[in-house]
């Protein structure tokens, strides 16, 4: 791309540049009449990343106005940088998750590491400490080298950063399947621990105050970064390598100290992270909410590189950076303290009645624009959506009986596909105890850190199965909240509010937007239902290479508090003896199902069903016996079903097993994928005591002290393996396939 | 007793530090800025916490090892009074040629973070006083550069003084003859890589780590009664 403001307004026009920068005629035009003249090359820059999709949500804003968003203790929905949640004694929690799937794509290494960076700021701008990191992430199936290397790479970036700014990645997902093979998703979210007095807002106030820049100087790298990340991904884009941005955790771990400790300065006014196009959305976003303007000199922004122009500087992602308010005079405390961590803090302008955002460089103005224009009038789309011919197909197939003869041989194969097999190759990467609250690490259905100080804890979960959303977005949208619900539950926690990572594909193909719309839907009934506002959110759309979208993956984040750590539950059994317990029925369900794809090799057929208000009286049962002190263990039953419930429940180096008996269809019981279960366990002595509570539980077996997997069938052969044999398997799956030669 | 924990650029293991000395401990405590250290004689022992101070840019350790508070550290370690180096804090010790060897990028190359079992291999130190010698502890390893490394003639210097105090029972870095943590000659100076500050609560999986600075506050103590 020419990256030049030689280009003048009349070429811009003529050879229709502007859309190389991503703006449409239509909206060109929108541009012209705005500015009542045709915009010049930075302006042209500036609307482009602007009007993205990335920073504007155009198309998916209609959809996001469905998420129920508000509740009694919702302390900011979204709109903000995160959004915040009350959790008692002046406390609030803070947290967005974000992704940053196309960078990771051409550049795994940075594109992960700067994701992790970017939610990170997007938090302890809000005024809050980071307290914990998850992530979400997809790759294609393990064979090939190019998505070995990606996968690699990515856990490689995450670790690199978040490890180094001293937050403790303490959990996540990862799944595999072909639709991710060129498209790999990086979902990273970020939990802030903040006290009520403490929030800050990124907003530009009191005409006449000072705008400050503070961090990492501008370069040249991430130059249109919100852009790129806004069309789909061509063979040709590791040419857009220039448009990842580069991170230093390091610099980021001394903004994090410095903004912590400016916060309590009544010098500062707001405060926002520069994220996707840079100082462009940080400053034109501050001002628009306070219903200000603003003038920067970028002749003062600190610049890393020679002969930067103005469309650069405005454009560049460059990482690290912030931009405060601070009131007029008062520059210099604030500046004190970034100096005191070896950080640059410099005066670039100043907040102006007139409600526009104006641009100076070497004395001319190189941009004038309608504050509003960018951030509130920004051109939103209601896409026309069509149902996929592939949904009808599916909803009018018959359900899948599969034929399963070996049962061992089978949660053998189960055990080592890589969505189910163990991820501690992945986890044992992150530094997941620094701060020193993380109770449990990862690997369980969900990540909990003490907060200090209190009786408190919370807990954390990343979810979403893609395949029941590609088999039935609403229903799919439904189970992906209901989920991440169920994993909270699990570890004794109430489930608080989610924030939602939607990744899809090009949503001007109709169908994909179907699939936004649906899943939509379905996430806002379940939120509702279940209790979990929708308080943040981000939108990754044109995720699909050569013409071929990735599953639906709306990714959902949720955080739960336990009102007391003696809550905390594990999620695998505790003692011999224990009863075992299923909470739920089993019905014959394998659409989207683990066990069909290692039979089939793909997926089809109807999602597995879910009745929510079924759901949220189980969970709500659950989470009573477990604060009443009856319950060991509790886990909840999804990939693989029953049998790698059970399994997983076992794999903890405690020599224990499990002897359990199965009525019913020996397959189904163990392998399907049916929704709202559990598997707990029990004292002997609360037997009734449970029994009582939970109407829907059926004993199953116990927990035995032989290290044997043991579960018996009706009229066929059981299984009877060593517990170790299949935790072997289990374990080693992933650094297996790692080291197999495509 | 009181503690200083010396926080650099990049440190982030120093409110750890901080919290088990000070709330979980329940001495004295504070957190001093590299730059803003008076004067560390106020101080009786000198934490140096983990992290990525200086970005473990150059080489980790190497930045914060030439800042002038090293001096100061020095001073305090000459005059036998207690140091401990924790993981960043181990090789900001070995980088100021406070402790022997070296610490290389582990064995498998990437980071690793999980709790080790460990053998207390020599009790006779201020910091290890209330261990029994040969006893296995339970405490996490966070790091990406542990892997401890020293020539022939060191190793048995080491050894011939009973410098080194931890083994890893499962050498998980490569460290030369499994070596976790060593004391300098004086048995004052101790560095080690796993985290016995993250250790010291059961609620986060184990309190083995809490000995350790017992052990530190114990012989402080019955010294200081002997100096009184």
């Amino acid at each position: 791309m020419l990256l030049t403001h030689e280009i003048s307004p009349e070429k811009i026009e003529k050879d229709k540049i502007y859309q190389d920068m991503g703006l449409s005629d239509q909206e060109y035009d929108m541009v012209k009449t705005i500015l009542k003249r045709r915009p010049n090359f930075t302006e042209t820059g500036i609307f482009s990343v602007m009007w993205s999709e990335h920073c504007s949500y155009k198309t998916s804003k209609p959809l996001l106005k469905k998420f129920p968003s508000k509740a009694p203790h919702v302390l900011q929905g979204p709109g903000e940088g995160a959004g915040i949640i009350d959790i008692g004694d002046n406390q609030a929690v803070v947290f967005k998750v974000e992704s940053h799937n196309h960078p990771s794509a051409v550049e795994p290494y940075q594109g992960a590491a700067t994701g992790v960076g970017g939610i990170i700021r997007d938090v302890f701008s809000m005024g809050a400490r980071p307290i914990a990191l998850m992530n979400s992430l997809r790759f294609g199936n393990l064979t090939t080298e190019r998505v070995k290397y990606l996968f690699s790479e990515v856990v490689n970036g995450i670790a690199g950063y978040g490890n180094c700014v001293g937050v403790p990645t303490v959990g996540g997902e990862v799944q595999f399947d072909d639709s991710y093979e060129d498209n790999p998703l990086v979902n990273a979210m970020c939990v802030g621990l903040i006290n009520h007095d403490d929030i800050q807002k990124g907003i530009a106030t009191g005409v006449g105050n000072t705008v400050l820049y503070a961090g990492a100087p501008t370069g040249r790298d991430g130059i249109h970064g919100a852009t790129f990340a806004s069309d789909d991904l061509a063979e040709d884009s590791d040419k857009d390598r220039p448009a990842v941005q580069v991170g230093d955790p390091f610099m980021e771990k001394l903004l994090i100290e410095a903004c912590l400790e400016v916060i309590h300065s009544d010098a500062l006014v707001g405060m926002q992270d520069m994220g996707a196009a840079g100082l462009t959305s940080s400053a034109s976003e501050m001002a628009s909410k306070a219903g200000t303007g603003m003038e920067m000199d970028l002749d003062r922004v600190p610049q890393r590189e020679l002969n930067m122009n103005a469309y650069e500087l405005m454009l560049s992602e460059s990482q690290e950076r912030m931009l405060l308010v601070v009131k007029k005079g008062r520059e210099q405390e604030i500046i004190d303290i970034f100096e005191k961590y070896g950080l640059q803090a410099v005066a670039v302008g100043e907040i102006i009645e007139e409600q526009v955002f104006r641009i100076k460089q070497h004395g001319e103005v190189q941009a004038d624009i309608p504050v509003d224009a960018l951030a509130e009038e920004a051109p939103v789309y209601h896409l026309p959506s069509q149902e996929p011919s592939y949904y009808k197909v599916f909803q009018e197939m018959d359900n899948m009986i599969p034929a399963v003869t070996d049962h061992v041989d089978m949660l053998k194969k189960l055990l080592k596909q890589p969505t189910i097999a163990s991820k501690e190759w992945v986890y044992d990467q992150y530094d997941s105890m620094v701060q020193t609250n993380t109770v449990v690490t990862p690997g369980s259905d969900a990540a909990v850190v003490r907060v200090k100080g209190t009786d408190k804890a919370l807990a954390i979960t990343t979810d979403c199965n893609s395949r029941y959303i590609y088999l039935d977005p609403e229903t799919g949208g439904k189970i992906a909240v209901a989920e991440a619900a169920r994993n909270l539950v699990c570890s004794g926690a109430r489930p608080l509010g989610l924030t939602d990572g939607l990744n899809f594909g090009n949503p001007t193909n109709r169908e994909v937007f179907w699939q936004m719309e649906k899943s939509v839907e379905g996430m806002s009934e379940a939120a509702s239902t279940l209790q979990t506002p929708v308080i943040s959110g981000n939108v990754s759309l044109y995720n699909q290479s050569q013409g071929k979208a990735i599953f639906p993956t709306p990714v959902v984040g949720m955080v739960g508090l336990h009102e007391s750590v003696e809550h905390i539950t594990p999620s695998y059994f505790q003692e011999a003896g224990d009863l075992i317990y299923v909470i739920g029925e089993t019905k014959c369900e394998f659409g989207g199902s683990e066990l069909q794809n290692v039979l089939n090799g793909k997926y089809e057929g109807k999602a597995p069903e879910i009745n929510l208000s079924v759901e949220a009286k189980r969970q709500q049962e659950l989470l009573e016996t477990i604060q009443q002190g009856i319950i060991q263990s509790a886990h909840d039953i999804a990939e693989g079903g029953l049998a790698v419930a059970l399994a997983e429940s076992v794999f903890h180096d405690k020599g224990l097993g499990v002897s359990v008996e199965l009525e019913g269809d020996f397959t189904t019981e163990l392998f399907s994928e049916t929704q709202s279960r559990f598997v707990v366990s029990v004292k002997p002595e609360h037997q009734a005591q449970f029994e009582n509570k939970v109407n829907d539980a059926s004993q199953i077996g116990v927990v035995t002290a032989d290290g044997t997997f043991s579960v018996k069938a009706q009229k066929e052969d059981g299984i009877q393996e060593d517990v170790e044999t299949l935790s072997q398997l289990w374990k080693g799956a992933i650094p297996c396939l790692l080291k197999s030669k495509a | 007793m009181k503690f200083a924990v010396i926080v650099f650029p990049g440190s982030n293991c120093d409110r750890d530090m901080y919290y088990a000395a000070k709330e979980v401990l329940g001495e004295e405590a504070d957190l001093v800025w590299y730059e803003s250290a008076g004067n560390l004689g106020n101080y009786d022992g000198i934490l140096l916490p983990g992290g990525f101070s200086y970005g473990d840019y150059l080489r980790s350790g190497a930045v914060a090892a030439t800042s002038e508070i090293m001096q100061q550290i020095k001073e305090h370690a000459s005059k036998g009074k207690p140091v401990l180096g924790v993981c960043n804090g181990f090789q900001v010790l070995t980088e100021a040629g406070l402790l022997p060897g070296a610490l290389m990028r582990n064995e498998k190359l990437s980071f690793m973070c999980h709790f080790e079992d460990l053998i207390v291999t020599n009790n006779e130190t201020m910091f290890t006083s209330l261990f029994q010698t040969g006893e296995t502890i339970k405490l996490p390893i966070a790091h990406g550069e542990g892997n401890y490394f020293c020539d022939e003639t060191t190793l048995k210097d080491l050894q011939a003084n009973n410098q080194i105090v931890f083994t890893y029972e499962n050498n998980p870095n490569g460290s030369v003859a499994d070596i976790a943590g060593i004391v300098n000659k004086k048995g004052n100076v101790l560095g080690m890589m796993p985290h016995p500050e993250r250790a010291v609560e059961m609620l986060l999986g184990s309190d083995d780590g809490l000995k350790l600075f017992q052990s530190l506050v114990q012989n402080w103590r019955e010294s200081y009664v002997v100096n009184a």
